[in-house]
């Protein structure tokens, strides 16, 4: 059968402009594959992205999309999906862009439920300020900003973080393995209600440490490994392996998925007047409003 | 000559209920078909310290909440000492004799001391405290002859059908303040012939929320900060019945992202704050500029700096909307005078924004933002004007999002119109969308690029010049001495106006409902036969005066700049006035 929306379909006449080798590749490419396996419509889909070397990403896509400031792509992204639940709104970005500057608005957002795809392409270094330290940079990492000591403050830990704030789809990938990432990312973009996708995605230019090998040497699928992705208590111990328990393990794949817990559009109340977008303008009864006033 | 007005103060501490206890007696006086204009003096505390709100109402509309009350509530003892001596002659003051000391020598002759147990005269009909306030209520509105079916037709508006004991007990209390003021000598005998046609009375607040409702808003993101707070309460209220979602969202960033967000996707999307929250919005805003989005930014100052004067009114934030945002984008700065223009501008500024695609900003302030005022029916029947789509459907072909025409305006469409899709940018970007930022930049042909493509961005401000409210000029012809104002001073301004008109002082106001992009022909116009000028504004430094200055070279020959928190009074107008005419 042929499919409506191939791998080309998806493809802007934009050809990535992020330096050979970079995780952010497999990324791009597990998210089209993704798209195909879900035949998203690319007018109905927005990709929503920061600032970074990642946030260039919408620009290689064929659907919707908006490059926002710096940290804001999680509340550009909520407004969209407010104001019009019927898209399928995707944000792309950094671990600077998503856990350091924008830290607020991913928790808030997870905590809301909002009916989101969060994909963070995590390299654990600032790369398009040329090799600063992130929130996500190991101890002890020297970068450009942590040139004598090396970083001495403690990673975040997206997935612990995300767990404990109302995620209901939390999942880490590797750009090692694209044929799992992108399986990963259609079933995100399925789920009804704040997923995340923390993307490991090696920077090969500033981030020497978190190379493909040192994730190629740790990674284990949390599958295999029997993990069970309803249990909250059991996704939490997986999560603190790493970064924060120790550095020999890693665990790749769904650390948990709940379908049971409402979307925030779901409990919206002025969704009962239909998608605000396709909704005529103008008051029905002014006098009703009025009233109170009077 | 006859009263035409009366002036109710009633004080305490914070949490004695004051404020609600105001309105109640400024509800009662729109019902009785005065004009009414309130003022409310408080602290950034929610227990204790001294509030006041002065609720004044009058025969003929009214220009500020007027100065010497006729009566004073005083709920406790500050109040007494702070506000005895204002009371005007032939007034009157209500306090609780119980607890509260009234000093006769600091009265002014004529004004009536009327102790009177309220407490124990509450406490005889209901165990509630607050239940006092009505007791002084009852006998304010005795004071002035006000018609008691109104104090009823107020209670049952408060608490409905629900709870009609709370209705009957409340009744009972009023009448019983008011049969306290039969024993002590009966009503002021002000002689005030009420119309009873009741009017509407909202805040500037209030105006806005249904400005925007009335526009077709459907989206509106705000973090909470005084005094702004009233907007979301309203909407968050009212707006979900009628499609709007209203996110309260986690910081101001957040809550101009969203918006954002949502006027990228097509609905009327707003945000609201005040000075500190609008300098967490700058960066997004200007966002808005450059992606060229639609939104509309409400922005209610208070007093700065910092955390400044949470619960005092100022107009230093001009600068700050004149400002905001990094580099340049057209953007439109709109200054309602009243109400009634704070919900026609409001439901204007929507299509501007839709018109010319990018960021409308209203300023207001404490005191047009949180006073109740009559108004007024707001006609609903606002025109809509959603501005350039580009074709629905069809063979949209190599469509250009920015494309540069000679208004600057292009075509638009929103995610979900098939066939064409493109991404927006915070990025200079081409016609296109793409990038100018990255590998194109600094190129010959992209540093020309670059300049079209923002020329083409701030070409639309010659639009908005032409669609924003023209400055007017108010007042007597052939007036020695013209003020310039902006925003709430019109009120206090005219007074003053009408006050020296009497005197056969002939001054005149000029007024800017729009402060950015700045009419400088129809100004220096309407300047031209000025002989002298005073600028009256709500801040140190002049804001106002200097953007004036920038865009027009006309400089004021004086000035009236108030920064004590305190809004600016026809008094201190018409005394600035006198000393510069001499």
């Amino acid at each position: 059968m042929k499919l409506e929306f191939e791998l080309d379909t998806y493809k802007s006449e934009i050809k990535p402009t992020w330096c050979p080798g970079c995780g952010d590749y497999a990324v791009l490419n597990a998210l089209q594959h993704a798209m195909v396996e879900l035949q998203l419509e690319p007018w109905n889909t927005v990709i929503v992205s920061g600032i970074g070397c990642s946030s260039n990403l919408p620009h290689f896509l064929s659907t919707y999309g908006f490059h926002a400031i710096h940290g804001r792509a999680v509340a550009v992204a909520e407004g969209i999906k407010l104001a019009n639940p019927d898209l399928n709104v995707i944000v792309t970005g950094g671990d600077g862009d998503g856990y350091g500057i924008g830290v607020g608005h991913f928790i808030h957002a997870m905590r809301r439920n909002i009916d989101l795809t969060y994909i963070v392409m995590n390299n654990q270094i600032y790369g398009l300020t040329t090799g600063q330290a992130s929130p996500t940079s190991e101890m002890g990492m020297k970068t450009k900003s942590t040139p004598l000591e090396g970083v001495i403050e403690n990673p975040i830990d997206p997935i612990a973080v995300a767990l404990s704030t109302g995620a209901t789809f939390v999942s880490r990938t590797f750009s090692g393995d694209v044929k799992q990432m992108s399986s990963i990312v259609a079933k995100a973009i399925e789920h009804k209600g704040f997923a995340l996708v923390d993307a490991m995605s090696p920077c090969v230019t500033y981030n020497k440490v978190n190379t493909y090998d040192f994730f190629r040497k740790r990674v284990y699928d949390l599958e295999k490994e029997a993990h069970d992705p309803t249990d909250l208590k059991a996704a939490f111990m997986k999560a603190l392996e790493w970064p924060v328990m120790q550095r020999d393990r890693i665990p790749l794949g769904l650390f948990y998925r709940n379908d049971r817990v409402p979307t925030y559009e779901s409990l919206e109340p002025a969704y009962r007047k239909g998608n605000p977008v396709k909704e005529p303008l103008g008051i029905e009864d002014p006098d009703e409003l009025l009233a109170e006033f009077l | 000559m006859s009263k035409k007005d009366l002036a109710l103060r009633i004080g305490g501490a914070a949490g004695d209920g004051v404020s609600s206890t105001a309105e109640s007696f400024a509800k009662i006086s729109a019902r009785s078909g005065l004009h009414v204009w309130t003022y409310s003096s408080y602290q950034s505390v929610i227990r204790g310290g001294h509030v006041w709100t002065q609720v004044r109402g009058g025969l003929e509309p009214l220009l500020s909440h007027g100065t010497d009350p006729d009566v004073v509530v005083a709920l406790n003892q500050q109040t007494m000492d702070v506000h005895q001596g204002e009371v005007a002659e032939g007034g009157a003051i209500i306090f609780d004799s119980d607890v509260v000391k009234a000093d006769p020598a600091r009265f002014r002759p004529t004004v009536r001391l009327l102790g009177m147990p309220l407490r124990k005269i509450a406490q005889a009909i209901s165990p509630n405290a607050l239940m006092r306030n009505t007791v002084a209520l009852g006998a304010a509105v005795r004071l002035f002859d006000m018609d008691f079916r109104h104090v009823e037709s107020a209670f049952k508006d408060i608490w409905g059908d629900k709870k009609p004991e709370i209705v009957q007990e409340n009744i009972r209390a009023a009448k019983a303040g008011a049969e306290a003021v039969d024993q002590a000598g009966g009503s002021l005998g002000f002689g005030l012939t009420y119309s009873n046609s009741a009017r509407y009375l909202m805040t500037g607040n209030e105006a806005m929320a249904l400005g925007a409702l009335a526009a077709g808003v459907r989206f509106h993101a705000q973090y909470p900060m005084t005094p702004a707070s009233s907007i979301l309460h309203w909407l968050a209220a009212h707006g979900p019945q009628h499609g709007v979602v209203v996110k309260q969202a986690e910081d101001e960033l957040a809550a101009m992202n969203m918006a954002v967000g949502a006027g990228h996707a097509g609905v009327r999307a707003m945000t609201a704050t005040s000075g500190g929250g609008f300098s967490l919005m700058v960066e997004a805003i200007g966002q808005a500029g450059m992606t060229e989005t639609p939104l509309v930014a409400i922005l209610v100052q208070r007093g700065g700096p910092s955390t400044g004067l949470p619960t005092k009114t100022e107009q230093g934030d001009l600068n700050l909307a004149l400002g905001a945002g990094q580099g340049d984008w057209p953007r439109a700065i709109l200054a309602p005078r009243n109400p009634e223009e704070c919900f026609r501008l409001t439901a204007q500024a929507f299509n501007l924004a839709e018109i010319y695609q990018t960021p409308i900003i209203l300023m207001s302030d404490l005191y047009l933002g949180e006073g109740f005022r009559t108004v007024d029916k707001p006609d609903f029947n606002v025109p809509i004007v959603r501005g350039m789509m580009a074709a629905d459907g069809g063979s949209p072909g190599r469509y250009l999002r920015y494309a540069n025409t000679p208004s600057g305006v292009s075509p638009r469409v929103l995610p979900g119109m098939k066939g064409f899709e493109y991404v927006a940018a915070s990025d200079e970007h081409n016609e296109e969308g793409l990038l100018l930022s990255d590998i194109l930049a600094g190129l010959p042909e992209h540093v020309e690029e670059r300049r079209r493509m923002h020329e083409k961005r701030m070409r639309k401000l010659d639009g908005l010049r032409k669609d924003t409210p023209p400055p007017e000029l108010w007042g007597p012809k052939d007036a020695d001495l013209t003020l310039l104002s902006w925003g709430s001073t019109w009120g206090p301004a005219h007074e003053a106006i009408l006050q020296l008109e009497e005197e056969s002082v002939r001054v005149d106001s000029l007024e800017f409902p729009t402060l950015f992009p700045f009419h400088s022909d129809e100004t220096l116009a309407l300047l031209r036969g000025a002989k002298r000028t005073m600028s009256v504004e709500g801040n140190y430094t002049g804001q106002f005066a200097r953007l004036l200055r920038a865009e027009t070279g006309f400089a004021p020959t004086a000035h009236l700049h108030k920064y004590d928190g305190e809004p600016i009074t026809w008094r201190e107008i018409a005394a600035k006035a006198r000393e510069v005419l001499g």
